[in-house]
């Protein structure tokens, strides 16, 4: 189909206004937060409600024009770079609230609003909803539930689709569904909320989400835990889930990583220490105190060198510093930066890492890792410089053994960012061929002609 | 023909424009954290409205990939140079800055708009500009024709205890520095300070710079008023005409080098980051970043220079109001001041000090980019309003004149009561009530 046609056609289902062309506003489409990906689209569409988004894709299913969904463009994995041009729809414009159910402490939410704002927006009432990204301020509601995001809360909390009770999506044909609801058991036909969570825009258009909302935690207590070796860091860990205790929070740093802090913020953060454990204790007060107390024994007994109690909310903001500007600081080492987020069984945690600190060294790249020591979710952070091919050469190497070693351990390419098109190369070795055929077929189902979002998750098909 | 100059050629030459930068653009990871604070993507949602969506433009002119157009100038256009994405950013990207060599490269690239050039050339020559302004003419080209609702144009020049309702058109009748000797003596002087008063103080807000005059022979210093100052330069730096604004710089470091003072002091957030920021602006000539490098070190805006060399509280009359504070952009995350003028209205008896909500947002203001995109900054200050209503003041306070004149126009447009004034005309008034008793 000839490009103007195109928009012209795309001008007629959301008007003038929404629909942008020009080759600067085109380019400003062609990325997202995900170092080296970038392709031009043909056209950005901004819909208002979903008959108009039914109506854009149903044309371009007719015409077999891609697709990319795309909220706030945040995501670490190429999701939303138009990789085979066509158009780029911005869901944005989808930015209400729509109901907040008291009874049944559900929200009903259009997917361009940001999570941060849905917090704000049911604080007031003494509730959560708990997912809560890096980018909690920045992503928009759709990414992180075609992301199925986690966050720091994950461990207790769970991630986004254990707050997803219901969707209403657009099919790749331009059929609208409805899938769950307020209920909160369901077994009517299969979870097909479930399979769109988390299907990076590549099974269908989400418009609206039904979200479970949870009381807000009356009490909390931090600290922060200073190890001298990975063993010991890594068994705390291990034993404080065997103590059966499940803190809200449970964070590690790497030394590479506490080095890189303090360099640049000098805190004073033991710079030889092999790893720094973060560790939050949340609910009612009398449990609180009393997990406090046991966390604290645990963490004795594994040969913590130092540990110190949160006094207050801002001596925990202090503490939680170096958490907190990780990411910022190893990403001012270098130009680039790669979050990666391989994910292992909590008790395999010290083995992965020795292993990323291994492949560090054998292709000497910088390699910075902090993450969700709970869930065995670790972000080994890669920087580097983009425009040096010979150094991009090693990077993918250490990526390789990075990833394999994940594999080899039960682990996940990836805990929360998702494949996209960033960790594509290494899907058959986690599912193989035949747990890749089963996703194909599933793909090829609800979107035959392969408009959505083509070429990600599951690569060609 | 041999000599045609083709696209390509033509990119290369864009490319070149930003080659300096390529490291500094680098350096920004894609993260999109800037999209929470930028006041315009908050409206808009546009990727290019955000500095992540700059940088990437600035990138692709660099890499040859796009070419410097009408559009590209028009994306760069879209930034109030509030730093909020840079007080915010992850990397430590100075994206507001990178912003103005982005308009910067467009100026060099293709000249500036005419419009812009006879304005600029305009504010290049100051006795001309003055005249001008002094006409009306200049403020009269970027209001009226600019701004489409003519309400727009209504701001108050209130004085406390004057009909607040009461709206004025912008140009004082005198500007402030006709209306004063080049130097006020008083006796045995503390210090000798030298007041930049900025343009928009000088010819509309005379009030304000009144306000300052009086609060420092009030406390014992003599006020010298240099007559030959010009405009900081910041509306022309901020469009990234560098090469004019850093001779707008000169004039005011050669003017204010002839007279012998203890302090140079301003009242507008803009107009000191700007005088502390020439050495900077002048770095590639060594001699004038010294020089500058000497003035900006005796530089201090009003609220700094009290707190920092002492005020009298004794003779402090009562003003009975409640009253909240905006912080101006280039008060909060150019010069970091934000204490001072809130230990100046908090130690006023009788004031009942209110913080809003989001006090350090901007306001919408952005210096030209509120003629150039009223729309959007009107929507943006809104949002300002919305939070002033919550607290339920009698005055807004703000320390620069830009603000004073954007937040006023919302409140009208919004049919609110507030008054805006400076701290330091709270400050004035207060030791006048003073004497009454
Ligand atoms: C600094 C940083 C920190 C981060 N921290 C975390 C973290 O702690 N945990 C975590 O899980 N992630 C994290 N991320 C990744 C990212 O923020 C999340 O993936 C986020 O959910 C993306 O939201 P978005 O609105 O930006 O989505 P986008 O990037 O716009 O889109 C993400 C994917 O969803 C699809 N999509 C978007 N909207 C829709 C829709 N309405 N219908 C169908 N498909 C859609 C897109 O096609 C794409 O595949 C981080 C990213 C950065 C840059
Ligand atoms: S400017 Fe800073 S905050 Fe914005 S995308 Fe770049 S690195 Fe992130
Ligand atoms: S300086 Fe302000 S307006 Fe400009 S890009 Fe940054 S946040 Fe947005
Ligand atoms: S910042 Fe504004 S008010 Fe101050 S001198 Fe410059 S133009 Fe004039």
């Amino acid at each position: 189909m000839e490009k103007d046609q195109l928009i012209a056609e795309m001008k007629k289902i959301v008007g003038e206004e929404n629909v942008l062309h020009s080759k600067e506003a085109l380019y400003s489409y062609s990325y997202d937060a995900t170092p080296g990906h970038v392709y031009m689209p043909d056209v950005v569409v901004s819909p208002g409600n979903v008959q108009e988004v039914s109506a854009i894709l149903k044309f371009a299913n007719e015409h077999k024009i891609p697709v990319y969904p795309r909220g706030s463009g945040t995501n670490l994995s190429a999701g939303t770079a138009p990789l085979k041009g066509g158009i780029v729809l911005l869901m944005l414009r989808f930015n209400k609230i729509l109901d907040l159910d008291l009874e049944n402490l559900i929200a009903e939410v259009e997917v361009g609003v940001v999570v941060q704002d849905i917090n704000d927006y049911v604080a007031p009432h003494g509730l959560i909803y708990p997912p809560d990204p890096g980018t909690v301020k920045t992503a928009s509601l759709g990414g992180t539930i075609n992301e199925n995001s986690g966050g720091l809360r994950g461990l207790k909390y769970g991630i986004t689709k254990n707050y997803v009770q219901g969707l209403e999506v657009v099919l790749a044909n331009g059929d609208i569904i409805h899938t769950g609801g307020k209920n909160v058991k369901d077994v009517s036909g299969y979870d097909m909320t479930k399979l769109f969570t988390g299907s990076e825009g590549t099974l269908g258009v989400v418009t609206k989400a039904y979200l479970k909302l949870v009381p807000k935690p009356e009490a909390q207590a931090s600290m922060i835990a200073v190890f001298n070796t990975l063993e010991d860091a890594g068994n705390a860990v291990s034993d404080i889930i065997a103590a059966k205790i499940i803190p809200a929070t449970m964070e590690i740093l790497d030394n590479a990583s506490i080095r890189t802090v303090e360099d640049f913020m000098h805190v004073g953060l033991p710079t030889d220490a092999a790893a720094i454990l973060l560790l939050e204790v949340d609910g009612h007060p009398v449990i609180v105190a009393d997990e406090k107390e046991k966390v604290l024994e645990v963490l004795k007994k594994n040969n913590a060198a130092e540990v110190t109690l949160a006094k207050s909310p801002e001596h925990k903001e202090q503490l939680w510093t170096a958490r907190r500007m990780a990411l910022p600081c190893l990403a001012k080492l270098r130009p680039t930066t790669f979050v990666e987020d391989a994910t292992v069984p909590r008790s395999k945690l010290t083995q992965f890492l020795r292993i990323v600190t291994k492949a560090a060294k054998d292709y000497n790249v910088t390699i910075g890792t902090f993450g969700h020591a709970g869930d065995g979710n670790m972000h080994p952070t890669i920087v580097c410089d983009l425009r040096d091919e010979e150094e991009m050469e090693r990077v993918h190497k250490a990526m390789d053994d990075i990833f394999r070693g994940a594999v080899e351990l039960g682990g996940t390419l990836s805990g929360e960012h998702g494949i996209g098109l960033g960790k594509l190369p290494w899907m058959e070795l986690q599912h193989g061929k035949e747990g890749m055929n089963a996703m194909k077929a599933i793909k090829r189902a609800l979107d035959p002609n392969l408009i959505l979002n083509p070429g990600k998750l599951i690569g060609e098909c | 023909m041999a000599n045609e100059i083709t696209a390509e050629e033509i990119n290369k030459h864009d490319a070149t424009l930003l080659k300096d930068i390529d490291d500094a653009l680098a350096n920004c990871m894609k993260c999109g954290n800037c999209q929470a604070g930028c006041p315009i993507y908050r409206e808009t949602r546009k990727e290019f409205s955000v500095a992540r969506g700059k940088i990437s433009l600035m990138q692709a002119i660099l890499s040859g990939k796009l070419e410097i157009t009408k559009e590209f100038d028009s994306m760069m256009a879209q930034c109030l140079t509030c730093k909020t994405c840079a007080a915010n950013c992850p990397c430590g990207v100075k994206a507001d800055e990178l912003i103005l060599r982005g308009r910067h490269a467009t100026i060099k690239a293709r000249g500036l708009n005419p419009i812009k050039k006879t304005v600029f050339s305009l504010l290049s020559n100051r006795p001309l500009f003055n005249t001008v302004l002094r006409m009306g003419g200049m403020f009269g080209w970027l209001t009226f024709k600019d701004i489409p609702d003519k309400n727009a144009v209504l701001s108050r020049l209130p004085m406390p205890g004057m009909d607040p309702n009461r709206a004025t058109a912008p140009l004082a009748a005198t500007p402030l520095r006709s209306e004063f000797p080049p130097v006020i003596k008083v006796d045995n002087p503390k210090h000798k300070v030298a007041f930049f008063t900025g343009c928009t103080i000088n010819f509309m807000y005379t009030d304000m710079g009144k306000a300052v005059i009086d609060v420092l022979t009030e406390n014992g210093n003599e006020v010298i008023l240099p007559g030959a100052q010009h405009c900081c330069g910041t509306p022309v730096h901020v469009s990234g005409a560098f090469e004019l604004a850093n001779e707008m710089a000169k004039h005011n470091i050669e003017v204010f080098e002839r007279f012998e003072c203890d302090y140079i002091v301003g009242a507008c957030g803009s107009c000191v980051e700007a005088l502390k920021d020439y050495p900077k602006w002048l770095a590639d000539e060594p001699d004038w970043a010294a020089r500058a490098q000497a003035i900006a070190d005796k530089v201090r805006e009003i609220s700094q220079f009290l707190v920092e060399t002492g005020y009298k509280t004794d003779n402090l009359g009562a003003i009975n109001k409640t009253v909240t504070m905006h912080d101006p952009c280039h008060m909060v995350r150019g010069i970091h001041v934000t204490e001072q003028p809130r230990e100046i209205l908090k130690s006023i008896p009788g004031i009942n000090f209110v913080e809003m909500k989001e006090h350090d947002r901007c306001c919408g203001s952005g210096g030209s980019f509120s003629l150039a995109h009223y729309e959007l900054s009107r929507q943006i200050n809104d949002r300002k309003c919305e939070n002033i209503k919550a607290t339920n003041a009698d005055y807004v306070c703000a320390s620069c004149p830009s603000c004073r004149m954007h937040i006023t126009d919302g409140i009208v447009q919004n049919k609110m009561p507030q008054v805006v004034y400076h701290p330091i005309q709270l400050l004035a008034e207060s030791y006048k009530l003073g004497k009454q008793k």
